[in-house]
């Protein structure tokens, strides 16, 4: 089965929503409210034909006249004057005075079939759109007969093959229409709405009806923008964008190595959350600036200061973005966040993307955008944002202010909202202590890398950002001059310690000392000992000796050897 | 159509300049070209002129004087302009269209 042949609109996003375009050959009512951009759509619809697509269109306007319809849309960049003298764009302008008609006896509604064939004729035209057709309600007193023409008319167009949109406008309550003109067109329904919340206005755009077609049926915000209408989303119903491998460093080393040696995934979103001061503006800074510095174009997006007052402040911490901005490499967007809503904001936003091209995308800070909306509203449309930068491989840094609680909890609470569109998230905090104010950085989460669950200080000096990394204590954390003061504590400490053990060790080479001398003492006595004892002994083996050679001599001088027989006769 | 644009009338000094625009010969036009012959010749004789434009042959011609319906006939003078549709059944109506007082009879 073939699908349903379609016409591309053009339009950003409305091909997307409608799977293509609006039905070939067929009619589609645009209805809305006075104001909600219906004739802007319909004109961008048959000049993108005519200019883009090579269909060339008629224009049948009963409410404002071709000069009027021309000066109105000049300021889009649509020259109305050139596409009809290049007979691209057919224009019409039906008017009539209820006061000047009168009405007598029968008649139909053949010269409005003749002008428009004569139209169409004469350009060949492809596209048709009749803006209001209903304003014919007003001024023919005789609404049986108009309605069987307006039947008729669209059937005529039907049969002639032209895709047309006939715009009306809203009924009251429920009607889609105020004369019911849904009854006659049935192929294809487009609602706009132009709503204001907070005394911010969004228009939105719904596709009510699609015969024979799937399509988005939400209601998609949509913006009259420089360049015409842009319907957000602009990536639509899918999800299905690439996740390349490769790492883009944040520009701080130390930061790369918390995030799993080497920063984050191209393409990826980061955000990097904060009380004020605690230094998101300077990261995001440096993280434009590394992009820079690897030859890649960087674009900021900054709500809170001027480019001027940016550059000059990144300055006074060591990052200089002038030479960048000036290579062309850099570009910074500076506009008040309530200026307009977050759609145009974020249309801007994409348009300039679209524009530029950059490699990576600083919104600096996205809270600011979100300021005046509900969860619901704001989620939805950074999603699309987020989707729409992923598709384009962009990696973005978004930062987003918090309170500045000083509940654990506060930083985290107030960006659930946003959080989980994000692969990788940064905690800035403050810590007070000590009678000072320390930043602080956490890498709360990073989709799909190891990274590190520590907590580093964050330093911003005159030469950079640098990150350090903290005393970790008994039961507390130490920055700043407490983690200096505890360092060098820790120093003298060890410096001490050295030296005791130092001393120590003389002490007891000392001691050895002393118990060698002991034992050479005792080794001297002990031979000295010795000594006397052999001399003892020596001088009884000699008195002995010299004892029994005196005895020997004596007996042998009383009588030889009877001497001894003398004794044993004496005892006898 | 010949039998229309034939019968346009030889007044010179034509006061009312009166244009019916019509959609080929359809009973319509027919019968709002004969009303508008017949009123004129009982309450405006001597002092009109009628033009029929047939917008089959000429549809550029309708943009001008911003026809929709057919048929419609345009008082073109006197000034200001003044437009009636339909077939011109109804005598009474298009005098006030015209601005013409009734002739008495």
């Amino acid at each position: 089965m073939p699908s349903l042949p379609k016409a591309p609109t053009g339009i950003t996003g409305l091909d997307e929503i409608t799977g293509g375009g609006l039905p070939t050959g067929r009619p589609t009512l645009v209805c809305g409210s006075a104001g909600c951009g219906k004739t802007m759509l319909a004109l961008e619809f048959l000049v993108r034909g005519a200019v883009e697509f090579g269909e060339p269109g008629v224009f049948m306007m009963f409410e404002e006249n071709a000069a009027e319809l021309t000066a109105n849309v000049r300021s889009l960049g649509f020259d109305l004057d050139r596409l009809v003298k290049e007979k691209k764009i057919a224009l019409d302008h039906v008017h009539i005075e209820r006061s000047e008609i009168e009405e007598t006896g029968e008649y139909d509604l053949e010269g409005l079939f003749i002008r428009l064939g004569h139209a169409i004729d004469s350009i060949g035209a492809k596209r048709v759109v009749l803006d209001t057709v209903e304003a014919l309600f007003a001024g023919l007193p005789n609404h049986a007969i108009l309605r069987a023409e307006l039947r008729r008319l669209f059937r005529w167009l039907k049969d002639r093959g032209m895709t047309a949109i006939i715009t009306g406008e809203k009924g009251e309550g429920n009607a889609i229409t105020r004369y019911g003109l849904e009854e006659y067109v049935a192929d294809c329904v487009i609602t706009l709405d132009h709503r204001v919340t907070e005394q911010i206005s969004t228009r939105r755009l719904r596709v009510l009806k699609y015969r024979g077609s799937a399509h988005g049926t939400n209601e998609y915000p949509f913006l009259i923008g420089e360049r015409g209408i842009s319907v957000l989303p602009i990536t639509s119903l899918r999800l299905d964008h690439a996740a390349p491998a490769e790492r883009l460093s944040m520009g701080i080393p130390r930061l790369d190595e918390m995030l799993g040696g080497h920063g984050v995934f191209r393409g990826s979103s980061v955000l990097v959350s904060g009380a004020p001061g605690t230094g998101k503006s300077s990261l995001g800074a440096k993280f434009a600036e590394a992009a820079c510095r690897r030859g890649e174009r960087a674009l900021l997006f900054a709500y809170e200061e001027s480019s001027a007052q940016i550059v000059r402040n990144m300055r006074s911490i060591g990052i200089d973005l002038a030479p960048w901005v000036k290579k062309g490499l850099l570009q910074i967007h500076a506009s008040r966040p309530t200026l307009q809503g977050l759609e145009q904001h974020l249309v801007g936003l994409h348009d300039t993307v679209q524009a530029f091209r950059p490699a990576v995308v600083v919104v600096d800070p996205i809270s600011n955008l979100t300021i005046e909306r509900s969860d619901a509203e704001v989620k939805p449309t950074l999603m699309r944002l987020i989707d729409f930068l992923k598709q384009q491989q962009i990696t973005t840094l978004f930062t987003s202010l918090t309170t500045g609680g000083s509940g654990p909890s506060a930083a985290e609470d107030s960006q659930v909202a946003v959080s989980s569109l994000m692969d990788a998230w940064l905690l800035l905090r403050n810590v007070e202590f000590n009678g000072e104010r320390n930043r602080m950085i956490f890498v709360l989460k990073a989709r799909g890398m190891a990274h590190s669950n520590q907590v580093r200080e964050f330093v911003l000096s005159d030469t950079g950002i640098a990150l350090v990394d903290v005393y970790l204590g008994a039961d507390r954390v130490l920055t700043g001059t407490a983690r200096v003061a505890q360092a060098a504590h820790e120093r003298s400490a060890a410096e001490l310690r050295r030296e005791d053990h130092e001393r120590k060790l003389r002490q007891l080479a000392a001691r050895r000392k002393a118990i060698e001398a002991q034992i050479a003492a005792l080794n001297a006595e002990s031979e000295a000992e010795e000594a006397e004892v052999k001399f003892a002994i020596a001088q009884e083996t000699l008195q002995e000796k010299t004892t029994q050679q005196n005895s020997a001599d004596m007996a042998q001088l009383r009588g030889g050897s009877k001497a001894s027989n003398g004794q044993t006769k004496g005892k006898r | 159509m010949s039998t229309m644009t034939t019968a346009t009338t030889t007044t010179t000094t034509a006061t009312f300049e009166l244009r019916l625009y019509v959609a080929g010969q359809t009973a319509k036009s027919l019968a709002a070209f004969a009303n508008l012959q017949r009123i004129c010749e009982t309450h405006l004789a001597g002092q009109y002129r009628i033009e029929v434009i047939d917008l089959t042959k000429t549809p550029q011609l309708a943009a001008g004087d911003q026809i929709l319906a057919v048929p419609t006939l345009v008082r073109r003078l006197p000034e200001p302009i003044k437009k009636i549709i339909g077939d011109l059944s109804n005598e009474e109506r298009v005098l006030v269209g015209l601005d013409v007082q009734p002739v008495k009879e």
